[in-house]
């Protein structure tokens, strides 16, 4: 009703012609490929988008080339260089960011540190995602007895005490890269599950799946071909928005000594240990791998809500015509624009 | 509904059962209880009596057996680390401080996160919007340790309006139950403008414009009503994530004494019956909650059937 | 802008020079991505006191935008860019916030397309008719309660008492239609405004609510907007009809003459794909083509891809609403033709 009859039916057509091309070829990647294009000049007029997708990119950049670019190993520190102050508060070049109480480089730390979180990030993401999409197709695509049983396991895991049996597991086999991203995977796919499973059964019902299974199409091909390409749009969102979750986990279990240990380095380490040694003396050391955390973490979180808003096509038509009808404004008296 | 309740307590044994048997089986096959409950001086042949006493070197189903006859009568075990006490008196000796950890902290999110939901939701895309969900973004973004340093460093250090630690509970609880708070308020503020801009695009909002109704009873009564429908269950999970995540990290912050704090020693010292009582008490309570928020959701929406 | 064929018996003299309500070039945009929907394009008509107007159009012809616009029900993307509607000489459109706060729901009451969606679902019936009740006619909560088992009662509700205590759910399609049509008349509003109010409902349920709309209207002498896409819908309850094509009001007549001698070849056309008792019709005939794009309508006459009649003329230039002696008004170059082949 918000919009004018003829407009949306027409539009309604062009998706169903849309599905219906992907029902006869089976491959809507040519599809993907342009509306990405799209997607990308979409993210430029987007200014927080942008910053953050451009943030992203440098520290992934910085920490893939840590072993190249950081001053000094984030592990050889000497004592009589400690506390050394950050160029702009008077240091020297050597020690962009300054030392720690160990004399170790702070630049160097911050690197490695992004190393460490963005690999356990991606790892996790890959692992838990792999797997709960997999046990969601299987749920929702057989149904019945397997769909019962495994979303009964869902509902159980979902309900513990996630945190404290990681902390737990961590504490007894030891706190490793490895480790840590496998428990936090074992902790993380029941999201991706139960998200798979919804979509699944929702497209499941669509005329394009029917008229595939209808022609005798194998189930793995009904899955993979058809079944698959509508969950991009859903999973990479929620994938995303995991990522900076997993982080934060990560930084999290690391804080509290039962997670990545010395001499492996991680941002939530080195804040816990700034905090018990300078929280009323060299506080920047708590500041700056905070505000990196920080600063990663939102960034992803803006990339996903830009994609979010990206990906609904009702929310986009609002934004454009907020901003387009600015220019008219006045026009439209009585209470209809005050909602 | 009586039915429904019995029967979620059933469901909620079934996850009781899975937890226990979970912690039960990795304490014993992968870690040693033994290992910290003498001196490091002690003698293998020592280690090895007192396993015998504990009944360690049985098979794990026969362990599990005796486990379970115990947990019958609520004996969980001595406490290795609090020594001699009982674990799951330590564990209600710590539990009230979280409690009171948990509620007020979730009060603050209640009443910061619906005016700054339903106000962002207003004009969406617009200004105050805007600003609001950066706000939103940044709250929750930044990690829950972090942000204690952040208040501790302003607030009582520079600022020296409290001090850091346990204390009289009105002045100390402030700073960690803001630090439980602001990141809840964030993630819940864009859970209720999101439901409110849903809302606001209804029918049902049109035809109470169309008769005639104010902005306040269609914003504050129709709309929130239906938005406060997905915020309940949220809020729900925020509360027990609270207890069982965010507590251990914020309480280790503030060096608050709660069963959060307790729990990281706990697993510091490999105290295996503390970290089994904490373990279940915990999920006791979680079931508890899970339930409570089915009936909320139930009194929210008379569409909901529990069954 | 009199009426000629406004049936006298319910017009009132003194109110000929102040009709009720006025839709004065009237404009509505939707800023879409794609460019700028005219949805509605400069309509004008009035309606007198004691009348049914029956607006007719197919979807995207703009006459649901153009009835949500008198309750300033006009949302984002879509805003009103140009011209007025007036209520009894009072905008409804510029600086209307306090006019429309007293007119909406009380003086103008309007029911909508889907009754499935229009209750909300977490309240019962009764808190949503008694909450009109208690904003403009200061009913305590329980005199609105009583006056809103009654108003169920009106509209043919039974056992109203109880039904006062259920949720929208509990409720078929038909009923939550009634409720919503006694929600609209509970404060005995001069104008009430029906958007396609069978659309969502099923064949015989339709009929049903047609004869409640109309025995409401003849026992309440209520003025009444009807917005729908069946000609058929109009025949038996309107005086007057206005037929709408892409934005554009393109014929005003009274319900006689459009149906015995349609003027312009799509309320012709219209009428032909329509089915009627009263004249033997070898076949339903349908519109060949589709309406233009909304975003840039062509510069001629809206209908002329699909008009029989076009001749040059008609693709370059919009022809004007025009009034013709008997009182009618056609906007086209070949108006009346249709009849002459």
């Amino acid at each position: 009703m918000t919009a004018p009859d003829g407009y949306t039916a027409q539009h309604a057509d062009e998706d169903e012609a849309l599905h219906q091309e992907e029902a006869l070829q089976g491959r809507p990647y040519e599809l993907a490929v342009v509306q990405h294009g799209g997607l990308f000049r979409d993210l430029i007029s987007d200014k927080l988008g942008i910053a953050s997708f451009i943030f992203l990119v440098t520290l992934i950049a910085a920490a893939a080339l840590a072993p190249w670019i950081a001053p000094e190993s984030p592990t050889q520190g000497n004592l009589s260089n400690a506390f050394a102050s950050p160029v702009w508060h008077g240091g020297t070049w050597r020690n962009p960011v300054g030392t720690d109480w160990q004399g170790y480089d702070l630049l160097s730390r911050l690197l490695y540190g992004a190393r460490t979180s963005l690999i356990i990030g991606v790892l996790v993401v890959v692992l838990a995602g792999t797997f709960g999409v997999l046990i969601g197709l299987l749920a929702g695509y057989k149904g019945g007895r397997a769909d019962r049983w495994l979303m009964g396991w869902v509902d159980v895991q979902i309900s513990f005490p996630g945190l404290l049996l990681a902390m737990l597991l961590i504490a007894l086999v030891g706190g490793s890269v490895l480790s840590v991203t496998i428990i936090l995977a074992i902790n993380g796919w029941m999201v991706y599950a139960r998200m798979t499973r919804g979509v699944v059964l929702s497209v499941r019902e669509r005329p394009f799946v029917e008229a595939a299974e209808m022609m005798g199409c194998r189930p793995r091909r009904v899955v993979f071909h058809h079944i698959l390409p509508n969950l991009s749009t859903p999973l990479v969102t929620l994938a995303v928005l995991e990522f900076a979750r997993i982080i934060l986990a990560e930084a999290a279990l690391s804080f509290l000594g039962l997670g990545i240990q010395y001499p492996t380095v991680s941002w939530g380490l080195d804040i816990a240990r700034a905090g018990d040694h300078e929280l009323f003396g060299n506080q920047w050391l708590i500041i700056y791998p905070g505000l990196l955390l920080s600063l990663t973490v939102l960034s992803v979180n803006l990339l996903s809500s830009w994609l979010r808003v990206a990906a609904d096509p009702q929310e986009r038509e609002k934004r454009f015509a907020s901003r387009a009808s600015g220019t008219v404004s006045g026009a439209a008296g009585g209470g209809g624009a005050g909602l | 509904m009586g039915r429904y309740i019995a029967r979620r307590l059933v469901q909620g044994l079934v996850v009781i059962l899975g937890v226990s048997i979970f912690v039960f089986v990795i304490t014993r096959v992968v870690g040693d209880p033994v290992k910290f409950m003498l001196p490091l001086s002690a003698s293998a042949e020592e280690r090895d009596a007192r396993r015998e006493v504990l009944g360690l070197n049985d098979s794990i189903p026969i362990q599990f057996g005796r486990f379970a006859g115990d947990l019958a009568h609520l004996d969980l075990g001595e406490s290795t680390y609090v020594r001699g006490e009982p674990a799951l008196d330590v564990v209600f000796d710590y539990l009230p401080r979280t409690i009171q950890l948990v509620a007020l902290g979730m009060l603050l999110a209640v009443v910061g996160s619906i005016p700054l939901g339903v106000l962002a939701s207003r004009k969406p895309g617009g200004l105050v919007d805007r600003v609001l969900t950066t706000l939103s973004l940044i709250g929750l973004s930044m990690p829950q340790f972090f942000l204690g340093y952040i208040l501790l460093i302003a607030f009582t250090v520079k600022l020296q309006w409290f001090e850091s630690g346990p204390g009289p509970w009105r002045t100390h609880l402030v700073l960690p139950a803001l630090c439980m708070a602001l990141p809840a308020i964030g993630r819940l503020a864009i859970v209720v403008r999101s439901a409110m801009i849903d809302e606001l695009n209804t029918q049902y909002v049109k035809v109470a414009r169309a008769k005639g109704l104010s902005q306040r009873r269609i914003l504050g009564v129709h709309a929130l009503r239906n938005a406060g429908i997905p915020y309940v269950t949220l809020l729900g999970w925020e509360m027990i994530r609270a207890l069982a995540g965010y507590s251990v990290v914020v309480e280790s912050v503030f060096n608050w004494p709660g069963l959060g704090f307790m729990a990281k020693t706990a697993i510091q010292h490999q105290d295996f019956y503390l970290i089994q009582a904490i373990v279940l008490v915990v999920a006791v309570i979680v079931v508890l909650l899970n339930i409570s928020i089915d009936i909320a959701y139930k009194a929210l929406d008379p569409r909901v059937k529990l069954s | 802008m009199n009426s000629v064929n406004a049936a006298p018996s319910l017009a009132n003299p003194a109110e000929k020079e102040a009709p009720l309500l006025e839709v004065d070039h009237l404009e509505v945009q939707f800023f879409t991505r794609r460019g700028t929907v005219q949805a509605v394009r400069q309509v004008s008509f009035s309606i007198e006191r004691g009348e049914t107007l029956g607006v007719v159009g197919e979807s995207g012809s703009g006459k649901s935008v153009m009835a949500q616009t008198l309750l300033g029900l006009t949302e984002l993307p879509g805003r009103i860019t140009g011209g007025d509607v007036r209520w009894k000489g009072e905008s409804l459109v510029h600086d209307a916030s306090a006019t429309l706060a007293r007119v909406r729901g009380n003086e103008i009451a309007m029911i909508f397309q889907d009754p499935m969606t229009s209750l909300n679902p977490v309240f019962t019936i009764g808190t949503q008719i008694s909450e009109v009740l208690r904003r403009h006619l200061g009913h305590t909560r329980k005199q609105a309660l009583v006056r809103a088992a009654e108003l169920l009662d009106l509209v043919g509700i039974a056992n109203a008492a109880a039904r006062v205590k259920q949720y929208p759910h509990e409720l078929s399609g038909g009923m939550r239609q009634r409720v919503l049509i006694a929600m609209a008349l509970a404060c005995e509003p001069e104008l009430l405004v029906a958007d396609e109010p069978t659309t969502a409902l099923d064949v015989t349920i339709q009929a049903q609510i047609l004869d409640l709309i109309g025995d409401l209207q003849r026992e309440l002498s209520l003025t009444v907007l009807l917005i729908t896409h069946d000609l058929g819908v109009v025949a038996g309850l309107c005086n007057r009809v206005a037929v709408m094509y892409s934005g554009k009001l393109v014929e005003l007549a009274s319900a006689d003459d459009l149906y015995a001698n349609p003027a312009h070849p799509y309320s012709a056309g219209l009428l032909r794909s329509t089915p009627r008792l009263d004249v033997v019709m070898p076949r339903l005939v349908s519109i060949e083509g589709t309406p233009p794009d909304m975003i840039s309508p062509p510069p001629g006459c809206p209908f002329a891809a699909r008009c029989d009649l076009a001749v040059t003329e008609c693709l370059e230039e919009m022809p004007g609403l025009h009034t013709y002696p008997d009182g009618r008004k056609v906007a086209c170059w070949r108006a009346f033709e249709v009849g002459r082949g």
